[in-house]
């Protein structure tokens, strides 16, 4: 009796512990989205690291970025291909948004839809944003 | 790969270890970070450098007109919020009334007795009563600003210049009190909606964060010159306080110069020649 | 043991209630602020510490206040304070909780807190402080709760209790060094840069901690069986007769060397909180408000008649407890900013929502305070049947 009780409030609790996981599984159907490839970006083939590197650690990439740029004032990166790439996300020609052009296709889509919100564009700016009179 | 997942158990080792106070598991998790060991890393070709960046105000080439234009283009390039301008409704429409005692300024112009308070003269020169005196950041050498702050996100870099990395700063305020020169504003909101053109070269700052003079390092770096010594008309002049044939210390040499609460020993890095 | 604090009386839970509901109120507040900024508050460019700062280095000081029931008891083998010692402990703790939630709600960027461990700057004295706070926190916490618990099971205290007592009294002495180092070392600030802060702030703290005990052990006379004995009280209105006393001494010896010496620096910010500062006077009945309260609970502390007044004695501690809030709180941040590095004159006040942020600070320290106390008294109750 006790022990029946016991299961049924356990079994429960799980079930309510991992209500974000079942009510995504029941409610989402769409797939993982692909980041956008455009532009530069498209023709590069090849970004400061490889394809699947930079996926899982960008943002380890970026963090140490912005430490070497404010901290050590090193701008340029030489990345894996040889090419050098300005350490900044949105500023001029080798910047991150200097290749991939959209934001919103590229950042946000991934962003969004892990429920990411990185801080960033707290203080940077696109600069596309600010061409269409913000 | 099998890289990546040792560096992000080493990072939640690390931060387990936090509250033993074992940071430095931090560091080493973060120097594994590297994704190789060749330098990766470098300073832009143009840049210009020195070993303790300085300026020189020349007080006898400051005008009201000048100063305006030196204080406009410095807030403007650098995304300084103007409190005064109007908000636009549509963009911001929560934005709540304004304390103007919040403000935000990096340089701006002060009378001789606010900018000297312990230089206070009784019979002082005609000539200085109306004279507007620029303050601003004084990159000091020993910057008590740097000693205050719990997370080194105010820090002096390797060419003397006094810097705030932002992303760090947890918006405690003790380097605004321990700054003897007023330098410091802090963001007691969004500043984004009192900016009028935001300048996508320089990124706005966020609520909670203390800003100030960064001795234009981002125009420094593109070996450009400080947007107020170009505003300036040959007023301000900056440069290497370390070398002795640097035309800052040809300046120094040839003037009497004055600098802000020097009986400190902070040893300000900007200097007023009278 | 815990599960004494949710069995009480009818009165416990309405103030239990009240309590949870001035929290809940300053919550909302501090959601705004956590959204909004801290534009909500009355500070400034020039006044860029106010009210949280102010009533954080308050608690510090009656955190550190706790140690005078220890000192006597654990050094001296005063026996009268065997009854109060975890009381001073446990005042301690829930004085601590405050003083950290304070720091908190006057971070700009609250989230990243932990930088201030990940990026240790061993020049920084906020470094050291929150080192001290924490570790006198958790000393009180783990000396309090383990000497409760031996009282309640009728056995002597775990004897490593007994070192941690030791190291928990230069600890106490430390976390008020400390905050006070936090304002003496900026050489900027003409008010602070004296090397009697640290001493002044000591001498308030020794009289606030024991000046709040004493109203503390009325209440619990008054709503509880347990007696914290009257001769225990007496004892520590003679600390506080002392304390407050050396803490007018200093401010005394502060007065004497700005005005004496003249330097305009140093004397502008006392001119301002006593005198006002052209022609601003905010502050001016404050302190003198705060020192006739100081000046005249020393009299009535030092006449034995009325110190072992039963009726008088809680009036001249709530006397002491405002006074010294007056001047550590009021007057020692607001004069430090006071005037301006460019000697600028901005006025500070705090706003609705800030005050209410700090009611809700406060509310959380009694609630931490009513449980363990609840929790202390129950357990001497039954002990002593």
């Amino acid at each position: 009796m006790n022990k029946s009780i016991i299961i049924t409030g356990l079994l429960i609790f799980v079930l309510a512990v991992l209500s974000p996981f079942w009510f995504n599984f029941i409610t989402t159907t769409e797939a993982a989205p692909e980041p956008e490839l455009l532009g530069k970006a498209k023709d590069a083939e090849k970004c400061v690291l490889d394809k699947y590197d930079m996926r899982a650690n960008h943002m380890s990439l970026l963090d140490e970025w912005r430490d070497s740029v404010v901290r050590d004032a090193d701008r340029q990166y030489k990345a894996a291909n040889g090419n050098m790439f300005n350490m900044s996300l949105s500023t001029g020609e080798k910047s991150c948004l200097g290749c991939h052009e959209d934001k919103t296709k590229f950042c946000d889509k991934c962003h969004t839809y892990t429920s990411v919100d990185p801080y960033c564009w707290e203080c940077h700016t696109n600069p596309k944003d600010l061409a269409q009179g913000d | 790969m099998m890289k990546k997942s040792k560096r992000s158990f080493l990072k939640v080792a690390g931060i387990a270890a936090m509250g033993l106070g074992a940071s430095s598991a931090i560091n080493f998790a973060s120097s594994d970070a590297q994704v190789s060991t060749h330098k990766k890393k470098a300073k832009n070709k143009e840049a210009l450098s020195a070993h303790r960046w300085g300026m020189v105000i020349d007080t006898n080439k400051i005008t009201h007109e000048i100063v305006e234009n030196i204080v406009e283009a410095c807030h403007k390039e650098h995304n300084v919020p103007d409190f005064n301008h109007e908000v636009d409704t549509k963009k911001y429409p929560k934005t709540r009334a304004v304390n103007h005692k919040q403000e935000i300024k990096w340089i701006w112009e002060e009378h001789f007795h606010y900018a000297f308070p312990d230089k206070e003269d009784e019979f002082l020169a005609e000539r200085f009563h109306d004279l507007p005196f620029l303050v601003v950041c004084n990159h000091c050498k020993n910057a008590p600003c740097t000693k205050a702050c719990p997370t080194q996100a105010t820090f002096k870099r390797e060419d003397g210049i006094v810097i705030m990395d932002y992303h760090r700063c947890i918006g405690c305020r003790f380097c605004m009190a321990a700054c003897p020169f007023g330098a410091r504003s802090f963001n007691f909101r969004d500043p984004r909606p009192f900016i009028e053109d935001t300048v996508p070269q320089f990124p706005t700052r966020t609520k909670g964060v203390v800003e100030k003079c960064n001795f234009c390092a981002e125009r420094l770096a593109l070996g450009k010159q400080p947007h107020c010594v170009e505003a300036s008309h040959g007023a301000i002049v900056v440069g290497d306080l370390e070398n002795p044939e640097s035309e800052i210390r040809e300046l120094l040499s040839e003037h009497y110069t004055i600098r802000r609460k020097q009986s400190l020993g902070t040893e300000p890095s900007v200097y007023y020649i009278m | 043991m815990l599960e004494i604090a949710i069995k009480g009386s009818k009165n416990y839970w309405i103030w239990i209630v009240f309590l949870l509901a001035v929290i809940g109120a300053g919550a909302i507040v501090y959601i705004d602020q956590f959204r909004n900024g801290l534009m909500i508050t009355g500070m400034s460019r020039d006044v860029s510490w106010g009210f949280y700062i102010a009533n954080f280095t308050y608690l510090v000081g009656v955190a550190a206040g706790g140690v005078m029931v220890v000192i006597p008891f654990y050094l001296h083998d005063y026996e009268k304070f065997h009854r109060i010692t975890i009381l001073g402990e446990f005042l301690a703790v829930a004085a601590l909780i405050m003083c950290l939630l304070f720091i908190v709600v006057d971070l700009g960027q609250p989230t990243r807190l932990l930088n201030m461990f990940l990026y240790p700057s061993p020049k920084s004295v906020l470094f050291y402080d929150a080192l001290v706070l924490n570790g006198y926190l958790f000393l009180n916490i783990i000396v309090g709760w383990k000497v409760l618990e031996a009282e309640r099971n009728q056995v002597e205290p775990v004897w490593w209790t007994k070192p941690l007592v030791l190291i928990s009294i230069p600890f106490a002495i430390g976390i008020h060094t400390v905050t006070a180092y936090l304002y003496c070392g900026m050489p900027g600030r003409g008010f602070w840069l004296t090397a009697i802060l640290a001493p002044r702030f000591l001498a308030s703290a020794f009289a606030a901690g024991p000046a709040v005990l004493i109203i503390l052990c009325y209440i619990i006379k008054k709503f509880t069986k347990f007696d914290p004995g009257w001769e225990a009280m007496q004892t520590l209105s003679k600390i506080v007769c002392y304390a407050i006393i050396a803490n007018l001494f200093f401010f005394l010896c502060e007065v004497f060397v700005v005005y004496y010496s003249n330097i305009p620096g140093h004397k502008a910010h006392i001119q301002y909180l006593l005198f006002g500062y052209h022609g601003y006077t905010a502050l001016v009945p404050w302190m003198w408000t705060s020192l006739l309260l100081m000046g005249t609970g020393a009299i009535l502390l030092v006449i034995p008649k009325f110190r072992s007044n039963y009726k008088l004695l809680p009036y001249i501690c709530a006397m002491i407890v405002f006074g010294t809030w007056i001047d550590k709180g009021l007057g020692m941040i607001s004069g430090g900013f006071v005037p301006s590095p460019l000697h600028h004159v901005t006025e500070y006040a705090p706003t609705i929502p800030e005050t209410m942020i700090t009611l809700a600070v406060y509310a959380t320290g009694l609630l931490v305070l009513t449980i363990l106390y609840k929790l202390a008294t129950q357990v001497k109750e039954e002990v002593n049947g």
